[in-house]
């Protein structure tokens, strides 16, 4: 089965870059979109024939609330505070971009280094997977807007939702279902919090979040 | 049983964000509060309760748990009612509902024996909280909720990893695929040991977030400094437990798996650094909120500390848990009092607290002294028997260690403390319209005797399960 994941999870690292080196929030977020939508698509591959109903139904609820929900979402926050561009990232788009390919690298390194069972052997699941984590977390602490940030997060949970590819069997309906909830809810949470702070600040960057420090 | 350990709590949330009056809303709380204690009782003293093919289940060590965080939530949900009364022009639907739905959330986190579904639960615990965090509507506040929610969510993502991982140590070696906490153990000493190892660290860095140890801690002192003391305690005593428990179930995986020393020195390591960067923090503090965020990662380091010396030390940790939470009651609570009268946290406009607040000024200063671990208070006790176990296993360096670090905090807590209670406050303050009164100092009374009486007599029941969670949680297979 994993002949043909592996080069969906190819298109998945190279949606991380793009969300790497763009500075416009529309290309940042219709990456992370289409990453939902080819996550949705693997776990179909994942699992193989027969089809499955309950399957075919997870596959659809990934694919719709991480590739369509979610970023719609997103993309009803960028137009209610007006923001275009992550203008002033803490690291440059070039850098970043250098960073994710070492970050990457790292992880094909690190995943050598964990045995795998040898029904998974030569998968790309655990780098990918591994490489993605990275990446959001290099988003995350790299980018100072509230949105890139919780696109970063986005990201990183992709990252952990690739490594349970391998778990099918293990993670029961209900609670891949919990997750994804828990994941919709707390990107709702965090788009009324950018709200607030649009309104009360003139603008999200969360570099105006600093006042509480010692 | 076990299904409306989490379901009733939810009904009174549902019931709470239907109820269309503001100032008979706030009454549901403790209503729900006393229904949840009730339904503890009757789960904690009856037969052993399971549900979902053994994905919930009330074992020794969640018996303990449950049974702390329902007596905690009660006790807050007293305070709830007159303190949201104090703020009438405020819509406080959002917040009763989040508050009545976390005890529900804790208690599933607490019976849970899928890791999965505990992780799911205890994200959910994040999610409930983050709104109450932001009750004050201030910029603040705000950020404060950004951080808590991010951080938090960032650092269980992790731990989701880290399950993920442990899952995967198993299919390694070609065993069916599991989270079940009892097949894990089960399973433990044939998992594969570069997964469980790498597991172990996230997990621990994940739920370490949201205990809030060090250096995982930065969003504490923001969210304790912002929350309303009412949901300050709540997390520093029953969320902040409910992420201990997780952790813990990892640990008793590691146990079975004959990889104990590697646990326990990780947890010693993180316990001991987590009390030097309270401690660090803690002196000069002029934030008297914050300095309470930064005893609460010190009380976290010093559980850690106890169950990674093992032994006695273990069951003095557990007893912590429960003497600290009741105690970080006493000190959220009246702090909160004192937050309310001085409309300041900052130990520069607040002096006298004693004159002004003839009641939550001495037990501000109750909850200082028992905290740190003065005798005879119940924290003296749990300290006390952390460091015999530690003695006794001839830690000796940690005992040091630990005893030093106490007493850097003590003074650095003990200036702060000092400054709010003693003088004459300033003609500002005296302007201000908030009087102690009944229904928001006797939760705070009940905390106090609650967590004194502990340190004269554990009640035998008490014992007897401290006793069996730490036989059961340190079980060698």
């Amino acid at each position: 089965m994993h002949n043909f994941i592996d080069p969906i999870l190819v298109l998945v690292l190279l949606l991380n870059f793009v969300a790497l080196g763009a500075s416009r929030l529309r290309t940042v977020i219709q990456a992370v979109s289409a990453q939902g939508v080819l996550l949705g698509l693997t776990i179909i591959l994942a699992h193989g024939a027969p089809m499955e109903p309950l399957v075919v139904a997870m596959a659809v609820t990934t694919a719709a609330l991480k590739g369509v929900v979610i970023p719609r979402m997103l993309f009803n926050a960028i137009r209610e505070v007006v923001i275009r561009r992550e203008v002033e990232p803490i690291v440059g788009f070039i850098a970043s971009i250098f960073l994710g390919a070492a970050g990457t690298a790292l992880a094909v390194l690190f995943s050598k280094s964990l045995p795998i069972a040898p029904s998974d052997a030569g998968s790309l699941i655990v780098p990918a997977a591994l490489s993605t984590v990275l990446t959001g977390f290099l988003i995350l602490t790299t980018r100072t807007k509230a949105i890139t940030q919780v696109v970063g997060y986005l990201i990183l949970e992709n990252g952990v939702f690739i490594f349970g590819m391998l778990l099918m069997k293990a993670i029961p309906f209900l609670v891949e279902l919990g997750v994804l909830l828990d994941l919709f809810v707390a990107i709702f949470v965090m788009g009324i919090i950018i709200h607030k702070i649009s309104r009360e600040f003139d603008t999200v960057s969360t570099r105006m979040l600093s006042e509480l420090k010692e | 049983m076990a299904w409306l350990l989490f379901l009733v709590p939810w009904a009174f949330a549902a019931a709470a964000s239907l109820t269309p009056s503001n100032r008979m809303r706030p009454w549901l709380v403790p209503a729900g509060g006393l229904a949840h204690l009730i339904l503890t009782g009757f789960a904690v003293s009856g037969g052993p309760v399971t549900a979902l093919q053994g994905w919930l289940a009330l074992d020794p060590l969640s018996t303990v748990v449950l049974g702390f965080i329902s007596l905690l939530f009660f006790i807050c949900s007293l305070y709830a009612p007159a303190y949201l009364a104090l703020r009438p022009e405020r819509s406080n639907r959002v917040f009763c509902t989040c508050l009545l739905a976390l005890p529900g959330m804790m208690s599933l986190v607490v019976l849970a024996h899928h890791l999965g579904l505990m992780w799911v639960a205890i994200e959910a615990t994040t999610l409930v909280t983050a709104p109450m965090l932001f009750f004050n509507h201030t910029a603040h506040s705000l950020e404060a909720t950004w951080k808590y929610l991010l951080i938090g969510s960032v650092g269980i993502a992790l731990a989701l990893l880290g399950s993920f991982f442990l899952a995967y140590s198993s299919v390694r070696e070609g065993l069916e695929p599991t989270l079940v906490l009892d097949d894990l153990i089960r399973l433990a000493p044939n998992l594969s040991r570069p997964w469980l190892h790498a597991a172990f660290v996230l997990l621990l860095v994940g739920y370490g977030t949201k205990m809030g140890l060090a250096p995982m801690h930065t969003w504490k002192p923001d969210a304790y400094g912002e929350a309303p003391g009412l949901v300050g305690a709540l997390l520093a005593g029953g969320v902040t437990s409910c992420a201990f428990l997780a952790v813990l179930r990892f640990y008793q995986i590691c146990r079975t798996a004959h990889e104990a020393a590697f646990a326990r020195e990780l947890f010693v390591f993180i316990g001991l650094f987590s009390m030097a960067v309270a401690a660090v923090f803690m002196v000069r503090q002029r934030d008297f909120k914050r300095m309470l965020a930064y005893s609460s990662v010190e009380h976290m380091g010093i559980l850690m500390l106890g169950i990674g010396i093992g032994g006695v030390a273990a069951f003095g940790a557990l007893l912590h848990m429960i003497t600290n939470g009741l105690t970080k009651g006493v000190l959220f609570l009246s702090a909160g009092n004192i937050h309310r009268a001085y409309g300041s946290k900052v130990t520069d406009d607040v002096r006298g607290a004693m004159r002004r607040l003839p009641m939550s000024g001495p037990l501000f200063l109750a909850g200082f002294l028992l905290v740190t671990g003065s005798p005879p208070g119940g924290p003296f006790i749990s300290e006390f028997t952390i460091l015999t176990g530690a003695v006794k296993a001839g830690h000796y360096t940690t005992a040091a260690l630990f005893l030093t670090l106490l007493a850097i905090v003590f003074v650095g807590m003990g200036a702060t403390v000092l400054r709010v209670v003693q003088g004459t406050p300033s003609a500002k303050a005296a302007s201000t319209t908030y009087r102690d009164r009944p229904q928001l100092v006797i939760p705070i009374v009940i905390f106090l005797i609650l967590s004194l009486s502990l340190g004269f007599v554990i009640p035998p029941p008490l014992k007897t399960a401290l006793t069996n969670a730490v036989a059961y949680l340190e079980a060698t297979p």
